[in-house]
């Protein structure tokens, strides 16, 4: 590489960062929290004796995933405008990802809720708990050693299916390093930037699954 | 004596297979009562109606001052009240795994019946104490025995003071040598004069600690009585027949 390509990366390296931490970082976060909270409610409609709801739920998380991520972010944000309604490029990503993540995520905690044994509703049902309590107090935390692994997986691939908003206009990541390389054809210098901020994310991500992990473990014998 | 459980004409089907077809009993204040009968015979299955964990399809259970009729339908309130009338020691103890020993027992006190948290500690120290696990509050379950962690299920069922005490084969999970300390801490309770079902295959100890014994066949009460009469003279050829095969498997 020249030196102009390296004055290139180096003039991009900072406008780069103000994209990752302004829009590829809270893109993330605030889908994976809405898409979580939403697929907890999903899992609970798909485990619940209540036939019509847990038919929607089923119908839903077969949508989510049987249709390309790409789609989705396309319906939400070139397809429903036909419809009248016009969304900007950063909800429209929060809301598709959010959807994504709803859907994978949901069968997820639904294992991971059927995965603890009966005896423990019972046990909280007999010291007079009820649904809701039971839940978060009982079942989740238990259910959470079974479902951190595979959602820190679907963090994981959120981080980096957050570059496919740049199709739909917003400044992320890849956008601005796509924008940056157009003039003069620099991809593999810009990508390559990208590509290591990506990187970068996910290992830090990785420890921190790491510790949650492990301090999940710790009421489990070894 | 008065009684503290009245059950009248309890019956509870899974689909097609009635396991309980006509169920009655008192048991007084203060007495034990030991339930047996053979495998499926639906020991458990009238244990948990006691406590409605399973609803029972018809007949009148009053514990206390709490009196329902399971023909009709119970509303959310009462069927609350009728659950805390009793506590339920299930076969494998159920703990809570991700809760210290100490957690277990005072999660019903603060959570549930709102009680302040310092008391409700000052509470379970002394349960715990009275089962022989004082030292063991800040353990998790995973770090006890079979019997230490039944003992802590009895503890956490005593945390929540109810009327009644419902035990389904505390022991038969445990081995042998465990069974012993859990006994005890029973017969403690009976000494201290708690009200107790309790479902159970060790016959010497009904003997022991019993007031009365059921013998539940078929789905009803076939025979009941004291110990010395039910365990020792059954005058049913069914009862004989059970004690017999129990006594002396071989
Ligand atoms: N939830 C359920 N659904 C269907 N059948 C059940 C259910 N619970 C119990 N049964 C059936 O009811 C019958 C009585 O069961 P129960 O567990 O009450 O017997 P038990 O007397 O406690 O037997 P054991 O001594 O083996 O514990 C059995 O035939 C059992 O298979
Ligand atoms: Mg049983």
């Amino acid at each position: 590489m020249d030196a102009s390509t390296w004055a290139l990366i180096g003039r991009n390296l900072w406008p780069m960062l103000v994209a990752t931490v302004t829009q590829t970082l809270p893109l993330t976060a605030i889908s994976f929290a809405l898409g979580l909270v939403l697929a907890l409610f999903v899992a609970l409609a798909r485990i619940s004796k209540v036939v019509p709801l847990s038919a929607l739920a089923r119908a839903y998380i077969s949508v989510i995933r049987g249709t390309p991520l790409l789609v989705q972010l396309f319906i939400v944000f070139y397809a429903l405008p036909q419809l009248g309604l016009v969304i900007d490029p950063f909800p429209s990503a929060v809301i598709a990802f959010s959807l994504n993540v709803g859907g994978y995520a949901a069968e997820v905690i639904r294992a991971a809720i059927l995965s603890i044994p009966k005896g423990q509703w019972e046990a909280a049902q007999t010291i007079g708990m009820g649904y809701a309590t039971t839940l978060q107090r009982v079942i989740l935390p238990q259910a959470a050693r079974t479902a951190v692994p595979p959602l820190s997986n679907t963090l994981i691939s959120l981080v980096k299916d957050t570059s496919l908003a740049s199709t739909i206009l917003v400044t992320e990541l890849l956008r601005v390093a796509q924008l940056a390389a157009a003039p003069t054809f620099d991809f593999f210098a810009l990508y390559g930037v990208a590509a290591v901020y990506y990187w970068i994310i996910c290992l830090a991500l990785s420890s921190v699954q790491n510790r949650v992990e492990a301090r999940l473990e710790r009421y489990v014998a070894r | 004596m008065t009684d503290l459980l009245t059950v009248r004409g309890l019956r509870k089907s899974f689909g097609d297979l009635q396991v309980l077809r006509d169920i009655s009993f008192d048991v007084p204040a203060g007495t034990v009562t030991a339930v047996i009968g053979s495998s499926g015979s639906g020991k458990t299955t009238m244990l948990r109606t006691l406590n409605a964990l399973d609803r029972a399809d018809a007949g009148v259970i009053d514990i206390g001052s709490v009196s329902v009729d399971f023909a009709q339908p119970v509303d959310r309130a009462t069927l609350a009240r009728f659950r805390a009338q009793s506590g339920m020691v299930f076969q494998s103890h159920n703990l809570f795994p991700h809760r210290t020993v100490l957690q277990n027992v005072i999660e019903g006190p603060v959570i549930v019946q709102k009680r302040p948290k310092a008391e409700a500690i000052e509470d379970a120290k002394v349960l715990l104490e009275q089962v022989g696990l004082g030292e063991k509050a800040d353990q998790y379950p995973y770090q006890l025995s079979g019997g230490q962690q039944q003992r802590v299920g009895i503890a956490r069922a005593l945390a929540l003071r109810p009327t009644l005490m419902l035990f389904d084969e505390p022991t038969s999970a445990l081995d042998p040598e465990l069974v012993g300390d859990v006994l005890r801490v029973i017969k403690d309770l009976a000494a201290d004069g708690w009200t107790m079902v309790i479902v159970t295959h060790e016959i010497r100890f009904a003997q022991q600690v019993a007031d009365q014994v059921l013998f539940i066949d078929g789905g009803v009460v076939l025979e009941s009585g004291p110990p010395a009469q039910v365990l020792g003279e059954p005058s049913h050829a069914r009862t004989r027949q059970f004690l017999q095969r129990i006594l002396d498997p071989i």
